[in-house]
Parts: structure tokens; C-alpha cells; sequence
């Protein structure tokens, strides 16, 4: 339910972004860095916090306005976004959910009010999609572990104070937290990428870094990766409502370009063809925002049915958003593949969400092996072993 | 809910996401859903929330270990102590 607090806060959002953000996305995006006074400004307004609850010092709001919030970001600028991604989303609401008492107190309340930057640590440069390949160990001492290892293409790890890493021992996954203060820690600036230029994207190394037991987050057993699947499901919501910021934002460029653009004596939006591409864009926008808000909803009512909604709308949205870029791309000619116009980058930047928090491959397995599941009559076949078992009482 | 209501629901939601090429195995009470291979580890997840969708209860993050999560036995004894209350079947 949309409360007065929690449209209150949407407002000041778009107010920000619309003075603050969306007139310098090109800049971060030439200058690959979102300036210090953006982090500092979101920071200052608890927008870093959004999603956490305001004893923790967060603004509150409740998953589905959490994600119209992402979406406010993602349409003006998908490196100030991938912030929240990132920061908001992988790490405070890990941390929220699974963390311990002393890491929430320690950690949540800096990082909810925007007093430490935190980003998640996860992809290697030879492991990805499998994280049972990864190849950054941690060792179990007396009271610490040790960890070694590198990890590649972390948003934001040139700036964050601290990292949520995960690392494996004798194959068992765990997540710990370092600060980069601690020793045995180098972050190495990554350049030249495709898109998500300005999210200052680093290498970090770790070189037998002596980490304390009281950072573990969560719990762990081979087969029970519910640390990083709790994360990765908080990134791939955002990153659904990212996808739905790109298509709508690309619709609006190419809607407003076919009704000023003339060639042949008339506007191009008169043309059949260029409409079919606005139908589907349309089509996508509309469909993108019913599966987000579905899985918003059962956010908001705790449902597990959130968990397989969210990968549905993660897939929809990413590949809708590349689709409809593209289409805008096409639709804009010249001026689409000139950066003074958005959508050169809106259409980089939607290949990207087809990629992080799990390839569309991946979550194509995920739906296809749920939709087996729930579609195909095999559940019933099963019963037979419950009859068996379940006559206790 | 009484301790059949719990097994019941539990047991239901088990088998319905179970990995579908699994047929003819069968769910026993004790077996170990993660180690027989029976759900995925994002089912994990999706377990939490149910439980505490379903049960009407918060499980903390100390609670939350392998041990709590790794069978129908395991699962409902976790409701039970969160619940606070006897849910023996009368």
C-alpha cells in the first residue's frame, strides 16, 4: 500500500534525480565516475538506506515502492543505479536478512545512512555463472580465516569501504566481510568497459588476508548457498526493475523523436514500420512493469513465490530493455549512435543487465526447471511416496 | 496447526519443488534435500520464505543453519520451537 511517507520519499527521488542526476549522466558516463558530490548527495538524503528499515537508520520503504525507487535512478542513469544495486540491494539487504546482530550494529546503520560504501564480491576472472569454481580460498585459523584470491568486475570496489567476498574451503561457499582498510587487501581500477563506465569497477586481490571469525556472515554446508543466493536474488530484483528503467526510458526517447524527426514530407512516427517498433516497445514497457510489480507484491507479502517471480522478471526485463534500445537506436539513425543522444548509452547499458546477477542462460534453466516442475503432471506422481510416509499421528 | 498440519504443509511444498527429473524417488521424513539432491540451492532460499510466510514466524539469522533446513524432520522441529507451542498431533 502506497503510504503518504513512502510517496514522500518517491517525490524527493525524482526531484533529485531530475535536477541532479539525469543532467550529468552523460558527463559520468564520458568521465567514468559518478562524482563523489552524487554519493555524498544520495548518501545525505538516505537514499543509499532506501530499502532499509528506519531503526537501522534507512528510509523504509517497502519492497515494490523500493523498486518504483530503483526505477526512478535507472531511467535517468544506470551507473547511479547500479549503486543501489549494488550497495542497497546485494549488501545492506543481505545483511538485513542474514546478518548478525554485531554486523548489523557495526555495519548496516553506516551503511543504510550512506557512511561506508559497500559492494559484493563475487565474479573471478575464471568463474562467473558456476560459483562452485571459484577460486578465491578462505582457511579457518584459531579465531580468523585467511583469505586468498581475485575477483574482477566489482562495481563500485574503488570506492567502497567494504566488501561482502565470497570465497570457498574444501567446497564450501562462504561470505565474509572486509573492510578495505584491513591489510592484505589491493583494488586495481578497471577501465574500458562497454557499459557501466562510471560505477569506478575494480580487480581486488587478496593476499593471505587475515580475516576475524565475527565477519562471517550467514550460515554454510555444501549445497546450501543461501548467503549468495539471498544477494543474488535482492541484485536480480533490481536488476528487473533496471531492465523496466531502460524500456521505458528508451520508449520515450523514440516516442518523442518520431514526432519531430520529418523525412519523405512527414514525421517518421507516421510511418508503419517505425510504429510497429513503438507497438512493441510499448508492449514490453507495459509487460515489463506488470511482472515487476508482481514480483514486488509478493515481496511485500513475503511470498516464496517472489524468489521465481524475480528471476521471470529479471529475464523479461533485460531482454526487453536490449530489444527496445535497439529499436530506439534504429529509430534515432545517426543521432542513436552519437552520444549526445541518451539512448547510444541506454542501449550499451541494457546489454549489461542481460549479463550480472545471472546471464539470461542462467535464469533460463532456473524458469524452464521451475516451469517443468509446476507445469508437468510428475508432482502427482510423487504423492505416492507421501502417502506412505506422512500417516504418523 | 497440530504436528500433522505442519508435516503436511511442509512435505507439500518439499515435493512440489522437487528437481524434476527425480521420479521415482521417493521424499522420506529424514532424508537430506540438499545431499540426496532433491532441490536446488536456490530452493534455499525460497524455503525460508515459505516457512516463514506459511508459519507466520521470524527465523533468525542464528537459526538459520543447514542442520534447521535439511529435512522435513528438521524443518517442522524449527516451526515447532518457533511457535513456541506443542504441535503434536492430538
Amino acid at each position: 500500500m502506497q503510504t503518504e511517507r513512502q510517496s514522500d520519499i518517491l517525490e524527493r527521488a525524482s526531484r533529485y534525480v531530475e535536477t541532479v542526476i539525469r543532467p550529468q549522466s552523460g558527463e559520468f558516463d564520458q568521465n567514468q565516475a559518478i562524482s563523489e558530490e552524487v554519493i555524498f548527495g544520495m548518501a545525505e538524503r538516505g537514499f543509499l538506506g532506501a530499502a532499509i528499515p528506519t531503526e537501522y537508520g534507512g528510509l523504509g520503504l517497502d519492497p515494490l515502492n523500493y523498486g518504483i525507487f530503483t526505477k526512478i535512478f535507472g531511467k535517468a542513469c544506470s551507473s547511479t543505479r547500479t549503486l543501489l544495486t549494488v550497495h542497497t540491494s546485494l549488501v545492506c539487504e543481505t545483511l538485513l536478512k542474514l546478518g548478525s546482530t554485531y554486523q548489523k550494529e557495526k555495519y548496516l546503520k553506516d551503511l543504510a545512512n550512506g557512511r561506508r560504501i559497500g559492494c559484493f564480491a563475487l565474479s573471478e576472472p575464471n568463474a562467473g555463472s558456476n560459483i562452485n569454481d571459484l577460486q578465491t580460498k578462505c582457511e579457518e585459523q584459531e579465531d580468523y580465516f585467511i583469505l586468498n584470491g581475485k575477483k574482477k568486475w566489482i562495481s563500485f570496489g574503488e570506492v567502497a569501504d567494504l566488501f561482502l567476498v565470497v570465497a570457498t574451503e574444501q567446497g564450501i561457499i562462504k561470505t565474509f566481510i572486509v573492510e578495505s582498510s584491513m591489510p592484505g587487501i589491493e583494488i586495481q581500477p578497471m577501465k574500458g568497459m562497454l557499459a557501466g563506465r562510471a560505477t569506478h569497477m575494480a580487480e581486488v586481490t587478496l593476499r593471505d588476508m587475515k580475516v576475524p571469525k565475527e565477519q562471517l556472515v550467514g550460515i554454510y554446508g555444501k549445497g546450501f548457498n543461501i548467503v549468495v543466493n539471498t544477494a543474488l536474488f535482492y541484485g536480480r530484483y533490481s536488476i528487473a526493475w533496471a531492465g523496466l528503467a531502460i524500456v521505458e526510458s528508451a520508449l520515450e526517447e523514440m516516442t518523442k523523436y518520431a514526432r519531430t524527426r520529418e523525412q519523405f514530407g512527414q514525421k517518421i512516427g507516421q510511418f508503419q514500420l517505425v510504429k510497429r517498433m513503438i507497438a512493441n516497445a510499448v508492449t514490453d514497457v507495459h509487460a515489463a512493469q506488470s511482472l515487476c510489480n508482481r514480483a514486488g507484491e509478493l515481496r511485500n507479502a513475503n511470498n516464496d513465490e517472489a524468489i521465481m517471480e524475480t528471476n521471470i522478471a529479471k529475464y523479461f526485463t533485460s531482454k526487453a530493455a536490449f530489444r527496445v534500445a535497439s529499436d530506439a537506436v534504429q529509430v534515432l539513425g545517426g543521432n542513436g549512435c552519437w552520444n549526445e543522444y541518451p539512448v547510444e548509452r541506454l542501449f550499451r547499458e541494457s546489454k549489461i543487465l542481460e549479463i550480472i546477477e545471472g546471464t539470461s542462460q542462467i535464469q533460463q534453466i532456473l524458469i524452464a526447471d521451475y516451469g517443468i516442475q509446476k507445469y508437468s503432471t510428475n508432482t502427482m506422481e510423487r504423492r505416492s511416496g507421501y502417502e506412505k510416509v506422512h500417516d504418523f499421528s | 496447526m497440530n504436528r500433522t498440519e505442519v508435516y503436511n504443509q511442509i512435505r507439500d511444498f518439499i515435493i512440489k519443488n522437487m528437481e524434476a527429473f527425480n521420479d521415482g524417488e521417493d521424499l522420506a521424513d529424514s532424508d537430506n534435500i540438499f545431499e540426496k539432491g532433491f532441490v536446488s540451492s536456490i530452493f534455499a532460499i525460497r524455503l525460508l520464505h515459505f516457512i516463514e510466510s506459511k508459519f507466520d514466524i521470524e527465523v533468525s539469522d542464528e537459526m538459520i543453519v543447514l542442520e534447521n533446513f535439511s529435512s522435513v524432520d528438521n524443518i517442522a522441529n524449527l516451526v515447532k520451537q518457533l511457535k513456541g507451542r506443542n504441535t503434536h498431533a492430538n
